[in-house]
C-alpha cells in the first residue's frame, strides 16, 4: 500500500488548458441538464431542495391553522394532520436542510473556496443530484398512493410506524423509507465529493487552516452524514422487511384492535437506536455549515478576522466528534435503561461547551470590529440570537431530569424549531444575499431584503419564544386538537391562535423573497466585482459570475488565510487570500480604483 | 448610518421583551401535585443560568454594533485571538454547565431508584385508552404476557399465575390514587408506543410493547389531573386520555372496592361463555325443527 | 496525531504564512480514486457494523432461534479468499509491470468472485427449501439481508472489475490500468474482510457473537 502514493500523476492531462477543456460543455442539455459543473448542480441541488421546502412551508401552514383555530377548518381531519406533521418534518429535515447546506452550499462554494476546477468526481456529483431528485419524486409520490403518506411522525418508530392505526401505514410508509434509501445513496455520492476535494483539491499555498471556516463547516458536517446515514439507511431496510415480509426485527408481540399479529419478540428501542444514532448527527449536519458560513459572514461584513480561529476549527472537529455520543438524549423517557441518562446527559451537556465557544467568538468577531449593518449580517446577528436561544433550551432538555416533564411538549418544538430550523434558515437567508452578486452578477434587491428580514427575524421569534411557555405549562406536541384541558387556560388558545397568524405572516414573506430572487436575478442592481470587500477565494475568481472551471488558464496561488481583514499596515482594510506578501500594498490600492 | 439606531434599538427590545414576557407570563408550570419539586427547582435554576447568559449575548451584541458601527476612516482591531479570554471564558462555561448537570444528575438518580415502600400501579395503554391494574391483598401483580390477550382476558395476565387472581382491574381511562402514597408505574403496552403523562406529576415514560417500563412517584395533594398520552401513537394520538382522581385514603379504599378483580373477571367469562353456548343450543335446536317442520309439511320450500 | 498538530498552526503568523505558502496544492494532481474508495469503505464498514450490531442486539432477546449452519458458506469463502489472491496476483503484475499476469490475476478474481456469487445464490436456495425456517424467523431475515448486502457489494465491484477488464482487453499500457486494478484490489480485500467477519461471527453457528454478547453481559 506505501508505495501506491505516487502512483497515477501520469493519468492527469500535463497542460492545464487541456484540463480547462473538460469542463466545457458541449451542448445545452449537458450545460444545463445533465450538468457536471458544480456551480450547476448547486443550482439544482437548490432549486429542488427549496422547491419542496415550500411544501413543507404550506404544510406547516395547514398544521398552524389546525392548531391554532381547532375548530374552522374542517377540511383537515386529524389523518391529515398527522401526515402533515411527518411529511413537513422530514422535508425540512433532510430534502431541505440537509440537501440545501450540502448539495446547494456545498457544491458551490467547496470547489471556489479551495481553489480547485470542480469537484473531484463530477459525474458522480452529477447522478448524486439525479437521485436526489429521485428521491424527492418518490416522496411527493406518497401522496398519490392510497392511504396518503405516512403519519407516524418524521421519528418514523415502529411498532406504529407500520401498523394500521397510523395514517399511511400501507404505501406511504415503505415509500418513505424507499425515498429515504435513495436519498443516502444521492448523498453518499455527493459527500465523497465534497470530501476528496477538500482533501486532495486544494490549490496551492491553501492548507487546511488557511481554509474558510465554511469549507470547515460544510467538510466535518459531511464526514458526519457520511458515518450516520448508515444507521438511518439500515434501520429503514429493516423497517422495510419488517413490513413486507415480517421477521420481527423491531416488531414485538402486538395485539393490535383485538388481534393477535404474528410480530413476536423485536425491539421497538433498537430502531430508536438507530434512529438517533443518524438524527442527532444530522442536527450537526445541519448546524456546522451554518456555523461555518455565519462565521465567515460575520467576519467579512464586520470587517475584522474571525475571533479564533483556532479554537472556532477545534470546536467545529469537537462537536462533529462529540455528536456520535450523545444520540439517547431523544431517549430518556423512551423506556431505555435508564442509567444511561448519566452517561448521556454528561456528553450532551459537555457538548455545551464548544458550542458555546462559538458563540463568544462570533460575538468576540464583532467586539471591536468595524461593523456594516448589511443585510447578510442582520442576518447573521439574528441567527446569534435565535441560536442561543435554541443552544440554551437545548440544555433544559439534554440534562436528563430537565427533560422528563419537558420532553413531548410544545417546548421541544419550539427548542428544535429555534436551534436547527429558524436559526439555520436565517444563515441560509444571509448567505443568498452574500452570495448572489457572486452567482448572478446581480445584487437583491434591498429594501425587499430589509422586509423580508425584519419579518422572518421578529416573526420566527415572536412563533417560537411564546411556544416554550406552552411546554412549561405541559401543552403535548403532535396533538390534533387539545380540546377540554383542565391545566390549560383559555389563554393558550389566544396564544396559539396569535403563534398561526404570525406563522402565516413570515411565510408570506419567504414568498416575497423567493420572488425577489427571480426578480433581481434579471433586474436587480449590477453588483461590481466583490462587492462585500471579501478576502476569501471564491471572490477572486477573474470573472464574476465564475465560469466553467472556475479560474482562468492557472489555478490561483494562497499566501495568507482567510480572514485577512484590517490587516494594520495596508492601504485596503482586506487583503485577499491570493495576494503575495510583496505585492499588498500596491496591488490592493489598484483594486481598489477598479471597484469604486 | 441611522441603521444601528434600529438594530441596537430592536436587540434592546427583543431582550427586555423577553424578560418582560417572562415576568408576566400566564403560562407556566402547572402547581406540581407530587413529590419532584427537585426538578422544578432544576428548571428554575437552569432558566436563571441560561436566561442570565442569553441577556448578556444580546445587550452585548447590542452594545457592539452601537459601539463598532462602520466608519470608513476607522479600522477594526487586527486581533486573530486572545488565548486569555478565551480560556476564560471556556474555564467559566465549564464551570456553568458543571453547575447545571450536578443537580440534574443528583435528582436523575432519585427518579431512577424506586424507594422499597413504594406500591404498585400497572399502566396499560393501547390504541387509544388507558387501563390499569392494582395488585390484590397478596400485593404480587400476576405475570402476563400478550397471548394470552383474548376478549375475556383483555390485560393478558397469565391464568395459571396464582398471584394474578386477585389483581384489581380498572377497565376504565381513569383512576383514582390516594394521597401520600409512593407509587411505582409499571407501563406496559400492547401494540405500539405510548407515553404516560400527567404534567402536575412532572413525571413521564413511554409504554414500549415487549418491555415494562417504569418511574415512580409520590402524590402529595388531592385532585383530579389529566392523563395525557405523550408519544405520537396513531390517528387517535390526541383522542387518548384520562383522568387520575388523587383522593384521601378512605376514598381510594372505596373506589378498589368497586373495581373487579382478575378472578371475578374470568368467572363472568365463564358464565358468559356457557350462557352464550346455551343461547346457541337453543338456536340450533330451534332451527333443527323449523327445518324438521319444513320437510314434513310437502309443497313449502325448504328454507335451505 | 499529525491531525492534531496541523490542528494548532497559527496561520495568520509570518512565519507559518512561509511555511504554508510552500504547500504544492494537490489539486487534479493525487489519485482521487484511492481516497475516496476509502471513505466509501468506511461508509460501508459503518454499514456492516450497524448490521451486525442490530443482529447481536437481536441475538440477545429472548425468543432468538439460530440459522442452522450452511457448509455451503465454507465453499463460498474458499472462493472469496481465491478472488481475492487473484485480484493481488493482478496487483503484483501491475507493480511489476507484467500486463500478462495482470489479466491473468483480474480474470481469476473475477472467476471466484463470480463462483462466490453462485455458491451464496445456492446458500439462499438451500435456506429457502428449509421448511422450519422461514423468512419471518429473524436470524433467516438477518441472514439474507446481511448476505444480500454484501453480495450487492461483490456485483457492485464486478462492475469496476469489468471495466478494467475491458480495457485490459483494448490492450491498453500496464500505467493505464495500474490505478483501476489498485482499487479493485483493495475493494476485494475489503469485501473479503467483511465476509470473514460476518461468517465467523454470524453464520458459522452464532456461538462466537454468542459468547462475546455474554463477554458484554448482554445476554
Amino acid at each position: 500500500m506505501a508505495e501506491v502514493g505516487t502512483v497515477g500523476y501520469e493519468q492527469v492531462p500535463p497542460a492545464e488548458v487541456e484540463d480547462m477543456e473538460l469542463y466545457h460543455p458541449k451542448s445545452f442539455a449537458t450545460k444545463y441538464i445533465w450538468s457536471q459543473d458544480a456551480k450547476i448542480i448547486a443550482v439544482q441541488y437548490a432549486g429542488t431542495a427549496v422547491a419542496i421546502g415550500m411544501v413543507g412551508l404550506v404544510l406547516s401552514w395547514l398544521m398552524r391553522l389546525q392548531l391554532g383555530f381547532p375548530d374552522v377548518f374542517s377540511f383537515i381531519t386529524a389523518k391529515d394532520y398527522y401526515q402533515f406533521v411527518t411529511m413537513h418534518g422530514m422535508i425540512m429535515v433532510i430534502y431541505l436542510l440537509t440537501a440545501l447546506f450540502l448539495g446547494g452550499f456545498g457544491n458551490y462554494l467547496i470547489p471556489l473556496m479551495v481553489g480547485a476546477r470542480d469537484m473531484v468526481f463530477p459525474y458522480v456529483n452529477m447522478l448524486s443530484y439525479w437521485i436526489f431528485l429521485l428521491a424527492v419524486i418518490v416522496l411527493i409520490s406518497s401522496w398519490f398512493v392510497p392511504g396518503g403518506p405516512t403519519g407516524a411522525g418524521w421519528t418514523l418508530y415502529p411498532p406504529q410506524a407500520i401498523l394500521s392505526g397510523t395514517p399511511g401505514s400501507s404505501n406511504g410508509i415503505v415509500l418513505m423509507l424507499i425515498s429515504l434509501a435513495l436519498f443516502i445513496v444521492g448523498f453518499t455520492m455527493g459527500g465523497l465529493n465534497y470530501v476528496v476535494t477538500v482533501l486532495q483539491a486544494r490549490t496551492r499555498g491553501m492548507t487546511m487552516m488557511r481554509l474558510p471556516l465554511t469549507v470547515w463547516g460544510i467538510f466535518v458536517a459531511t464526514i458526519l452524514a457520511l458515518l450516520a446515514f448508515p444507521a438511518l439507511f439500515v434501520g429503514a431496510v429493516m423497517m422495510t422487511l419488517d413490513k413486507m415480509l415480517g421477521p420481527s426485527f423491531f416488531m414485538p408481540s402486538i395485539v393490535e384492535l383485538g388481534q393477535q399479529l404474528s410480530y413476536k419478540g423485536g425491539s421497538p428501542l433498537l430502531f430508536q437506536h438507530l434512529f438517533w444514532f443518524f438524527g442527532h448527527p444530522e442536527v450537526y449536519i445541519v448546524a456546522l455549515p451554518a456555523f461555518g458560513i455565519v462565521s465567515d459572514l460575520i467576519s467579512t461584513h464586520a470587517r475584522r478576522n474571525i475571533f479564533g480561529y483556532r479554537l472556532m476549527v477545534w470546536a467545529i472537529v469537537v462537536i462533529g466528534g462529540l455528536s456520535f455520543i450523545v444520540w439517547a438524549h431523544h431517549m430518556y423517557v423512551s423506556g431505555m435503561n435508564p442509567y444511561f441518562g448519566f452517561f448521556f446527559a454528561t456528553t450532551t451537556l459537555i457538548i455545551a461547551v464548544p458550542t458555546a465557544i462559538k458563540v463568544y467568538n462570533w460575538v468576540l468577531t464583532l467586539w471591536k470590529g468595524n461593523i456594516q449593518l448589511t443585510i447578510p449580517m442582520l442576518f447573521a446577528i439574528a441567527f446569534i440570537i435565535t441560536f442561543v436561544n435554541g443552544g440554551i433550551t437545548g440544555l433544559f432538555l439534554g440534562n436528563v431530569i430537565v427533560d422528563v416533564p419537558l420532553s413531548d411538549t410544545m417546548f421541544v418544538v419550539a427548542h428544535f424549531h429555534m436551534v436547527m430550523g429558524v436559526a439555520p434558515i436565517l444563515v441560509v437567508l444571509g448567505a443568498v444575499y452574500h452570495w448572489f452578486p457572486l452567482m448572478t452578477g446581480r445584487h437583491l434587491h434591498q429594501g425587499l431584503g430589509k422586509f423580508h428580514f425584519w419579518v422572518t427575524f421578529l416573526g420566527a421569534y415572536l412563533i417560537y419564544f411564546p411556544m416554550h411557555y406552552l411546554g412549561f405549562l405541559g401543552v403535548p406536541r403532535r396533538y390534533y386538537e387539545l380540546n377540554d384541558t383542565s391545566f390549560v387556560p383559555a389563554s393558550a388558545h389566544d396564544l396559539n391562535a396569535f403563534i398561526t397568524v404570525a406563522a402565516l405572516v413570515v411565510g408570506f414573506a419567504q414568498i416575497v423573497f423567493i420572488c425577489n430572487i427571480f426578480w433581481s436575478a434579471y433586474r436587480g442592481k449590477k453588483a461590481e466585482r466583490n462587492p462585500w470587500k471579501a478576502a476569501s477565494l471564491e471572490w477572486q475568481t477573474p470573472t464574476m459570475p465564475p465560469g466553467h472551471g472556475n479560474w482562468a488558464k492557472e489555478l490561483p496561488v494562497v499566501y495568507r488565510w482567510a480572514y485577512d481583514y484590517s490587516v494594520p499596515g495596508a492601504k485596503q482594510d482586506f487583503i485577499p487570500q491570493n495576494v503575495a506578501p510583496d505585492q499588498v500594498e500596491m496591488d490592493a490600492g489598484q483594486k481598489e480604483s477598479a471597484t469604486t | 448610518m441611522s441603521n444601528r439606531w434600529i438594530v441596537t434599538f430592536v436587540l434592546f427590545v427583543v431582550a427586555i421583551g423577553s424578560v418582560i414576557f417572562h415576568l408576566v407570563t400566564p403560562w407556566w408550570s402547572t402547581e406540581i401535585a407530587s413529590n419532584w419539586s427537585q426538578i422544578d427547582f432544576t428548571i428554575n435554576l437552569t432558566f436563571w443560568i441560561t436566561g442570565f447568559v442569553y441577556i448578556a449575548v444580546i445587550l452585548f451584541m447590542a452594545w457592539c454594533i452601537y459601539k463598532y458601527r462602520h466608519r470608513p476612516d476607522r479600522r477594526a482591531e487586527y486581533e486573530p485571538e486572545n488565548k486569555k479570554l478565551e480560556i476564560i471564558l471556556t474555564v467559566v462555561t465549564t464551570i456553568g454547565v458543571a453547575g447545571l448537570l450536578a443537580p440534574g444528575l443528583i435528582t436523575w438518580n432519585k427518579y431512577v431508584a424506586v424507594p422499597k415502600d413504594a406500591l404498585q400501579l400497572e399502566v396499560v395503554g393501547k390504541q387509544w385508552q388507558w387501563s390499569y391494574r392494582f395488585p390484590g391483598k397478596d400485593g404480587k401483580l400476576g405475570k402476563t404476557a400478550v397471548r394470552f390477550i383474548n376478549g375475556d382476558n383483555p390485560f393478558g395476565i397469565d391464568p395459571k399465575d396464582p398471584n394474578g387472581k386477585d389483581d384489581i382491574l380498572v377497565e376504565d381511562v381513569n383512576v383514582t390514587l390516594p394521597v401520600g402514597k409512593s407509587y411505582k408505574m409499571l407501563l406496559r403496552s400492547i401494540d405500539v408506543l405510548h407515553d404516560f403523562y400527567v404534567p402536575q406529576f412532572r413525571a413521564k415514560m413511554d409504554l414500549v410493547p415487549g418491555q415494562v417500563s417504569y418511574f415512580w412517584f409520590t402524590t402529595k395533594r388531592t385532585g383530579e389531573f389529566d392523563i395525557l398520552c405523550a408519544e405520537l401513537c396513531g390517528v387517535g394520538h390526541h383522542t387518548m386520555r384520562g383522568k387520575v382522581s388523587v383522593v384521601s385514603p378512605a376514598d381510594f379504599e372505596k373506589f378498589l372496592g368497586e373495581q373487579t378483580t382478575f378472578a371475578k373477571q374470568q368467572e363472568e367469562a365463564r358464565l358468559r361463555r356457557q350462557r352464550d353456548a346455551k343461547k346457541r343450543q337453543a338456536a340450533k335446536r330451534a332451527a333443527e325443527s323449523i327445518k324438521q317442520a319444513a320437510r314434513e309439511t310437502p309443497g313449502t320450500k325448504s328454507l335451505d | 496525531m499529525r491531525i492534531v498538530h496541523a490542528l494548532t498552526r497559527k496561520p495568520w503568523t509570518t512565519a507559518q504564512g512561509i511555511i504554508d505558502n510552500h504547500y504544492p496544492g494537490d489539486a487534479f494532481q493525487k489519485p482521487k480514486g484511492k481516497l475516496g474508495l476509502r471513505f466509501l469503505i468506511a461508509v460501508m464498514s459503518v454499514v456492516f457494523f450497524l448490521l451486525v450490531i442490530s443482529y447481536g442486539s437481536r441475538m440477545a432477546l429472548v425468543d432468538w432461534r439460530p440459522a442452522p449452519p450452511q457448509s455451503v458458506l465454507w465453499l463460498n469463502t474458499t472462493w472469496l479468499v481465491l478472488s481475492s489472491i487473484g485480484l493481488q496476483w493482478a496487483r503484483m503484475g501491475v507493480r511489476a509491470e507484467r500486463i500478462d499476469r495482470v489479466s491473468v490475476g483480474l480474470v481469476a478474481g473475477g472467476i471466484f468472485a463470480i463462483a462466490f456469487l453462485t455458491g451464496q445464490f445456492l446458500a439462499w436456495r438451500q435456506l429457502d427449501n428449509l421448511p422450519s425456517f422461514g423468512i419471518s424467523n429473524p436470524a433467516i431475515a438477518f441472514f439474507y439481508l446481511i448476505t444480500i448486502a454484501h453480495a450487492l457489494h461483490v456485483v457492485g465491484g464486478l462492475v469496476a472489475w469489468i471495466r478494467t477488464m475491458e480495457k485490459v482487453w483494448r490492450g491498453y499500457s500496464v500505467e493505464r490500468v495500474r490505478q483501476s486494478v489498485e482499487l479493485c484490489t483493495t475493494y476485494w480485500h475489503f469485501l473479503l474482510v467483511v465476509w470473514l467477519v460476518l461468517f465467523g461471527l454470524l453464520f458459522s453457528g452464532n456461538t462466537q457473537l454468542e459468547f462475546l454478547l455474554k463477554v458484554c453481559g448482554l445476554k
